[in-house]
């Protein structure tokens, strides 16, 4: 039998809200991998010596460095909090014949996030 | 006079068309009609050439499943009251082959459910014996599956999935669901058997979490979640067998 199938354009993620969400969660997940693989260059080479040290560190306050970071910060953030959101999804717990709700795994996560991000921001500039 | 509301619907006869088409339909509007009631209308009444497929008319059977306004529903329980514009365009179930008219090949979806094994496996010489009856099992137990076993096959959630529609050869999510409904199964001993499936390239690991699957199935089966769990599963599968290497298919 002869059957008819729709073709599927290369701008199928534009034509749905949550294809178009999903494209752009997956998008910021390079921002990730870059902003990874700077923060181990940067390590090194501050590494190498105290001048290297002290040209990074001003190089970082320079206007353009300034502006990448909020921009990678604003889709490390996005990245973040779609995957904290996805968690209760993949982390399905019983207390016996009752499921944990799915607010209380997700608000687990988030907690765990700021205790992390508190402890090292207290490392960084108090420790 | 009273209200009307149009419908326009995908035709497409194999004999006849080259190319699908739409054709309009106007239909009179009652507040207690679902889009199904309108189309039985055209087919009583407008146009009996039209084919499509229905059974129960109670969200029951999965058969009236198509793509309203783009998205797929059941379409015994949308409603025409909630197209204020009183407007529709009806087409096929997204990413499958279409017969005629709204009616898709549905031999795929079956192949696929037929190879992950959706009935309780036992290995070989742990079968009870009829006479020692049932194989128990406490209610904390089946809560573990139960959400899994309300899949009625309607593949709403193969028309949601971009993934399947670019790449067919993926087993899709209400396959993978039910195959995880018999491995959470306290009575089952069968995840091994399907693991070949469901771990292969085209199972779980095809998936990129797009999560629509789980959003247009009505009845709240999940079964992304069920697609994340099984690779949780499948990647502690993975690191069991690194470091203690006899350990698989124990």
């Amino acid at each position: 039998m002869t059957t008819y199938r729709k073709p599927v354009s290369n701008t199928w993620w534009l034509e749905s809200k949550p294809y178009f969400f999903f494209v752009i969660r997956e998008f910021t997940s390079l921002f990730v991998a870059g902003y990874c693989l700077f923060l181990l260059v940067f390590i090194a080479k501050a590494g190498d010596s105290q001048e290297a040290y002290a040209t990074l560190i001003l190089s970082l306050k320079s206007p353009i460095s300034m502006v990448l970071h909020l921009i990678s910060f604003t889709f490390i953030l996005y990245h973040a909090i779609t995957w904290f959101n996805l968690t209760p999804k993949i982390m399905v717990l019983h207390l016996g014949e009752e499921r944990i709700p799915n607010a209380l795994i997700a608000g687990a996560v988030y907690l765990s996030w700021g205790v992390v991000s508190l402890i090292i921001s207290w490392l960084i500039l108090g420790g | 006079m009273s209200e009307s509301f149009e419908l326009e619907i995908f035709r497409y006869c194999p004999e006849q068309d080259t190319e699908p088409f739409f054709k309009s339909y106007e239909v009179p509007f009652r507040e207690d009609w679902v889009v199904l009631d309108a189309i039985n209308y055209i087919k009583d009444e407008i146009d009996g050439t039209l084919s499509y497929r229905w059974s129960c008319r109670m969200g029951v059977c999965g058969s009236c499943g198509m793509m309203v306004n783009g998205e797929p529903k059941l379409t015994c329980s949308a409603f025409l009251k909630d197209y204020p514009s009183r407007k529709i365009r009806v087409e096929p179930l997204q990413g499958f082959p279409v017969e005629r008219d709204l009616i898709f090949e549905m031999d795929d979806f079956m192949n696929k459910l037929t190879e992950v094994k959706p009935y309780l496996l036992r290995k070989e010489g742990e079968e009870k014996p009829l006479e020692e009856g049932e194989y128990l099992q406490s209610p904390a137990e089946l809560a573990h599956y139960k959400q899994y076993t309300l899949c009625i096959n309607c593949m709403l959630c193969y028309a949601a999935c971009p993934i399947y529609a670019l790449d067919s050869s993926f087993v899709g999510p209400a396959a993978i669901a039910l195959a995880q409904r018999y491995n959470l199964d306290s009575r089952d001993q069968g995840r091994n058997q399907r693991q070949e499936v469901i771990a292969s390239h085209e199972g779980i690991w095809e998936c990129t979490f797009v999560g629509e699957c789980s959003v247009v199935c009505p009845k709240d089966v999940d079964p992304a979640a069920a697609i994340q769990r099984a690779k949780v599963s499948s990647t502690l599968d993975w690191f069991k067998e690194m470091m203690i290497p006899r350990s698989k298919g124990k």
